[in-house]
């Protein structure tokens, strides 16, 4: 039903949607337009005045990005409206603004980093005229402290708020704005402070022009210089899309991917700047433990003692699956665990009780079912023991574009976080589910009454020791108030950990009799466990290993590698092919943009070579035989960039029973706090990464960036 | 011989203060008189007689205030509607709503009742300029006479019509005189224009749809109504009826404003009611005619000009506010434009490309022209740059920047010439202390 009106550019009709802007309308006909200041995710600030077109009979030039199609009034005769791109007006008015922007611009490509990317460069050379006019001095600009992340070159600045627009709109802090007037105007932080979004960095990538660029990686190279990979970030569960952008074997920067199913067109801070962590602290060769010390080794020789360590009883070993294990190392050592007959394996490395209870659903029980993109049609939220800006910062700029945009009506339990938008704080505690479950005014009013209501429950809810009973709880709620039904499923599991759902979803969980993550921990407590197969599990503290043998995988000198009797050194994230599945359940296709460190190798063939020499050999030498046998395993993973709860489709959510997971019980009586502590060091690749280090610091540590609310 | 506008056809009969500005004298002028008989007229009688009325906007663009009231929505829905009264009067050269503000407030209140109850507006903002100290005061303690008597507030003058008045004050911004910067900054945000479409009568103060009236369109309203539209209409030429309030400053022997007819001759404004120009009319240099932004009007030109819009527009300059900056020939006419270029650079706000790097760019260029120090290339560089940036801005503080230099190089362009040629030869150029005293 959209009401299409003719218009007719450079003499082409056309017929468009009654509310396109004359740009949408321009280049469905194939007109270039330049533009600065217009961003298709921004406010429209028709500032920049470089996508003048004609309107032939209208006075003056228009400005195709703010007019609207159905503002257009049709000729006298009744003839739609003739529009034109190519004019020898519209030519003279881009000119004209060309050099306007150019007179007090300084010029300096040579030395800035914007070079070869820059809109101005390019539209300089498109739509500028040969040589400028002005010949008097250029204005000068005080450059502005907005951080570690982003560097400033307020001279070059075309005011074109873009980045006030965004860090205003999207991010939702008020910390950038255009100061003082006329020719004196300034894009400013104010009081020269560090912006405290976790989106900042996207500041970047928004200015057209060489005014903010990455701090981190000033002077680095040229992007012509780049090898780009299209991959996915593992900083959080959300699996932004991202290009890892690489020049002989180091990757130098991270740039977002335009997905508008998960992160539109942002990365959250941690994922575009965590890359100088890929270069320390590497794991580069394998070590083994002798006398109390850690000793390079030789592969065949730290092959050779894990061989010997997992030949022991089943009884007594145990592995556990860390937070960016890739799909494809969890499969194989889910399989050699298999084959050795051992039965103590977990992936949740912080104890959430997710994967136990298989009721009707199965999978549906620990996705986030509504899916990022199907917030949007949400009209009432419950957050449980989330801090979800820091936990999911995409997820958290999803909720809060729907809910300025549309009625969201947003109730959270537990520890009040700033989400940069307005909620009502229901109280701490679990018991204030109970409570929700018996009230009928308040938030439990506007829940009933909500058309698609949807609940989002943190780690930080389900990682303790009452778990299990919060998530009854909030089954209960979801139950009550029709957030599962035929059509809508409103039950979502925000999850941190990138590798957690492929997990769980190959069953990496405890087998009948197998012990899970505080039963391995407690038997190597008390001597029953004595061999861990560690992949890459470093959020465990050091002592809780006891006397166990610990064999780490993985890619970083972190806590676990510091507990390690055996070294493995592993490929970091942006070093193999790998599937990753995020908390939607979407699994999607990373790919190596570099070589692993050293002697470092791709997880899954440290795991095949280990299970030869243990006489195990799995059935598989090269990554496609590996993904045939995961895909028969588990079908799952064989629908490539899929959410199950995608499209409003809500698969199965009709069989689905929230109020049967979990287990009965009273929930202790401690606050529900997020997972996440410290936002910049939640995994080994961003604790060794200075950038995120400075970060941490400029934010006071954890304390000012997730204030807690007054 | 020209026929003067008769004492008992003013509208602005206190324009000098020589009487009470309060609600009881203002009544004996005729202020709120039968205002609620004018109101159970109903809101689509007041709007055609404002139409028929003849009634250009006051403020300076000159559109049909009647045809502008009837743009606002005929029902009232779940958005409210504003009427909003543009009193920032910050146009060199006009002084105009001063003398209104301060001396007959009663008539922009009532006129601003009258008009709010043509558009179903029950709320009014009078948005004051920054600098008009004293007319806060005045204004406000008119207003509250107003609410004391009951003409306005709820059940306003007896018409069972609420309505309420609210004066907002500004800091001093050029820019907040433009209608959507005023609606931003009385919104409480940075004076910045916004893009139109939408127009402020569809989505305006606070997304609702509003109209933005100067105020001398809005306080001339009720005596009009009052009078008829037929006597308003007949003065003035077709397609510019009524009087109008003109502001003559500069070089006269006794600066004033004087309510006249539109269409006078600006020899008779100039010669009948300021008292004549400084040393003559021979001594007559060039006459900005409508407040700083328009074109100046060489002495050729003003011999025999008309006051008002078509007769203005006719030789390339503006009616504008009316407010008339006469300048005799002791004026260093280059330095007085170089001046307002400084003046539009300084009050650009700075949201748009072509005003905010063009402004400076044209002062300093102004600035040079002035003392000669300039190639003769660039006074067609400079025309050139002002028509970059006229018509390609948001708001008209564009176009108000690059007119006066039009107008200077249109009509003095020998004088700037021959200070380059002076200037080259190393001979004085015409270069005064001030440019007008």
């Amino acid at each position: 039903m959209t009401d299409l009106r003719k218009v007719n550019i450079d003499g082409a009709e056309l017929e468009v949607p009654g509310d396109y802007t004359l740009m949408q309308a321009c280049e469905q006909a194939g007109a270039e337009i330049p533009r600065f200041c217009y961003h298709e995710r921004l406010s429209v600030a028709g500032n920049c005045r470089m996508c003048l077109v004609e309107w032939v009979g209208a006075p003056k030039p228009q400005a195709s990005c703010a007019l609207q199609i159905k503002d257009l009034r049709p000729n006298r005769d009744g003839s739609c409206a003739n529009i034109l791109t190519n004019s020898p007006t519209v030519k003279k008015a881009r000119e004209g603004v060309m050099e306007f922007l150019l007179i007090n611009h300084p010029l300096d490509c040579p030395i800035c980093d914007q070079g070869g990317e820059c809109d101005l460069q390019d539209q300089a050379m498109g739509y500028g005229r040969v040589g400028s006019r002005f010949d008097m001095n250029k204005r000068a600009v005080d450059d502005k402290y907005m951080g570690p992340l982003v560097a400033t070159v307020m001279t070059r600045c075309i005011q074109c708020t873009r980045c006030v627009r965004f860090i205003t709109e999207v991010a939702g802090v008020s910390e950038i704005g255009l100061a003082s007037r006329g020719e004196d105007a300034e894009i400013t932080t104010y009081l020269e402070k560090s912006l405290t979004s976790e989106m900042s960095g996207n500041i970047i990538d928004l200015c057209p022009v060489g005014a903010l660029t990455s701090k981190p990686y000033a002077f680095n190279a040229r992007p012509w210089e780049l090898e780009p990979t299209e991959s996915i970030d593992v900083m959080d569960a959300v699996g932004s899309n991202i290009r890892i952008d690489s020049r002989g074997g180091r990757v130098l920067r991270i740039v977002p991917v335009i997905n508008d199913d998960i992160n539109e067109e942002w990365i959250s801070d941690k994922t575009r700047f965590v890359w100088d962590g890929l270069g320390r602290q590497r794991l580069d060769r394998p070590y083994v433990r002798k006398n109390g010390q850690l000793v390079p080794v030789s592969w065949d020789e730290a092959l050779a003692v894990v061989a010997g360590k997992l030949g022991g009883d089943p009884e007594s070993i145990a592995a556990i699956a860390g937070d960016l294990a890739c799909t494809e190392s969890m499969k194989a050592l889910n399989d050699l665990m298999d084959g050795l007959g051992v039965k103590s394996i977990d992936c949740r490395q912080d104890g959430a009780p997710l994967g136990e209870t298989v009721v009707g659903g199965g999978r549906q029980e620990y996705l986030m079912n509504t899916t990022i993109a199907g917030i949007e049609q949400a009209d009432a939220l419950l957050i449980v023991g989330s801090n979800v800006r820091h936990e999911a910062p995409l997820v958290n700029a999803r909720i809060r574009k729907t809910w300025i945009h549309k009625d969201l009506e947003i109730g959270m339990v537990g520890v009040p976080y700033d989400l940069t938008y307005d909620y009502g704080h229901l109280g701490e505690t679990a018991a204030e589910l109970e409570t929700l479950l018996k009230s009928t005014k308040g938030f439990a009013r506007k829940l009933k009454s909500a058309k698609n209501p949807m609940i989002l429950i943190g780690q930080g809810a389900l990682a303790r020791k009452d778990g299990a009973k919060i998530l009854r709880l909030c089954g209960k709620v979801a139950d009550k108030f029709g957030m599962v039904r035929e059509g809508w499923n409103g039950w979502n599991v925000l999850h941190t950990a990138a590798a957690r759902v492929a997990g769980l979803d190959m069953g990496f969980v405890p087998g009948k009799g197998g012990r899970d993550l505080a039963g391995i921990l407690a038997g190597a407590k008390d001597g029953s466990v004595k061999t861990i197969y560690n992949l890459g599990a470093d959020e465990i503290a050091e002592d809780l290993f006891g006397e166990a043998f610990v064999i780490y995988q993985g890619s970083h000198g972190d806590r676990g590698a510091h507990r390690a009797d055996v070294i493995l050194p592993g490929a970091a994230y942006t070093e193999k092919d790998a599937l990753w599945v995020n908390t939607e359940g979407r699994v999607q296709m990373g790919f190596a943009a570099v070589p692993p460190k050293g002697d470092a190798k791709t997880d899954w063939k440290i795991i095949r070579a280990l299970s030869e020499l243990c006489k195990r050999t799995l059935p598989y030498d090269d990554i496609e035989a590996l993904r045939k046998k995961l895909f028969a395993d588990h079908p799952t993973f064989a629908g490539l960039n899929y959410a199950p709860g995608a499209n409003m489709g809500a698969e199965g959510a009709a069989d689905f029973a929230p109020a049967k997971l979990g287990a009965a019980g009273k929930p202790l009586k401690a606050p529900l706090k997020s997972g996440v502590g410290d936002f910049y060091f939640t995994n080994p690749v961003a604790r060794a990464s200075r950038v995120m280090a400075q970060c941490s610091q400029e934010c006071g540590g954890n304390a000012s960036l997730s204030e807690v609310r007054t | 011989m020209v026929e003067l506008l008769r004492d008992k056809d003013r509208i602005f009969t206190n324009l000098y203060g020589l009487q009470d500005w309060r609600l009881e004298a203002a009544r004996k002028r005729g202020a709120w008189l039968g205002t609620n008989e004018i109101l159970q007229q109903g809101r689509d009688w007041i709007i055609d007689n404002m139409k028929a009325s003849g009634l250009r906007g006051r403020g300076g663009a000159g559109f049909p205030t009647g045809l502008k009231w009837s743009f606002m929505p005929k029902e009232v829905t779940n958005r409210p509607h504003y009427l909003v009264v543009n009193a920032d009067e910050s146009e060199p050269g006009t002084c105009k709503d001063r003398e209104m503000l301060r001396h007959d407030p009663h008539l922009l209140i009532e006129g601003a009742l009258v008009a709010s109850f043509a558009m179903q507006a029950n709320a009014c903002y009078v948005y004051l300029r920054g600098e008009y100290v004293q007319e806060r005061n005045r204004l406000q303690a008119a207003i509250d006479e107003a609410y004391a008597a009951g003409l306005v507030g709820k059940n306003a003058c007896g018409s069972g019509f609420d309505f309420d008045i609210y004066m907002h004050h500004g800091a001093g911004a050029y820019i907040c005189g433009e209608e959507t910067a005023l609606l931003e900054s009385l919104e409480g945000k940075k004076g910045q224009p916004r893009l139109k479409p939408p127009f402020p009568a569809n989505a305006g103060l606070y997304g609702c749809p509003t109209t933005v009236n100067n105020v001398e369109s809005i306080a001339v309203g009720p005596t009009i109504l009052r009078r008829g539209a037929a006597w308003f209409k007949s003065f003035g030429r077709d397609n510019n009826a009524g009087t109008k309030v003109f502001c003559i400053s500069g070089h006269v022997n006794a600066p004033c404003n004087v309510e006249e007819a539109l269409s006078i001759p600006m020899t008779t404004l100039i010669e009948e009611y300021a008292g004549g120009v400084r040393g003559g009319w021979d001594n007559l240099k060039c006459v900005i005619p409508g407040g700083s932004s328009v074109p100046l009007l060489p002495r050729e030109i003003c011999d025999d000009v008309l006051m008002d819009f078509d007769a203005l527009s006719a030789v390339k300059s503006g009616m504008g506010t009316a407010g008339m900056i006469v300048m005799d020939k002791s004026t260093d006419v280059v330095a007085a434009i170089a001046r307002l270029s400084y003046f539009y650079k300084h009050e650009s706000c700075g949201q748009c490309t072509p005003c905010r790097e063009g402004t400076g760019w044209m002062w300093r260029v102004m600035e040079r022209m002035v003392t000669g120090e300039a190639e003769m290339r660039e006074i067609d560089m400079l025309l050139d740059v002002s028509k970059q940036i006229e018509g390609h801005t948001i708001c008209a503080l564009g176009d108000a920047a690059a007119w006066p230099i039009q107008g200077l190089i249109r009509h003095f362009r020998p004088e700037i010439e021959e200070r380059i040629n002076n200037y080259r030869a190393n001979k004085p150029v015409f270069v005064s202390q001030v440019a007008a005293e």
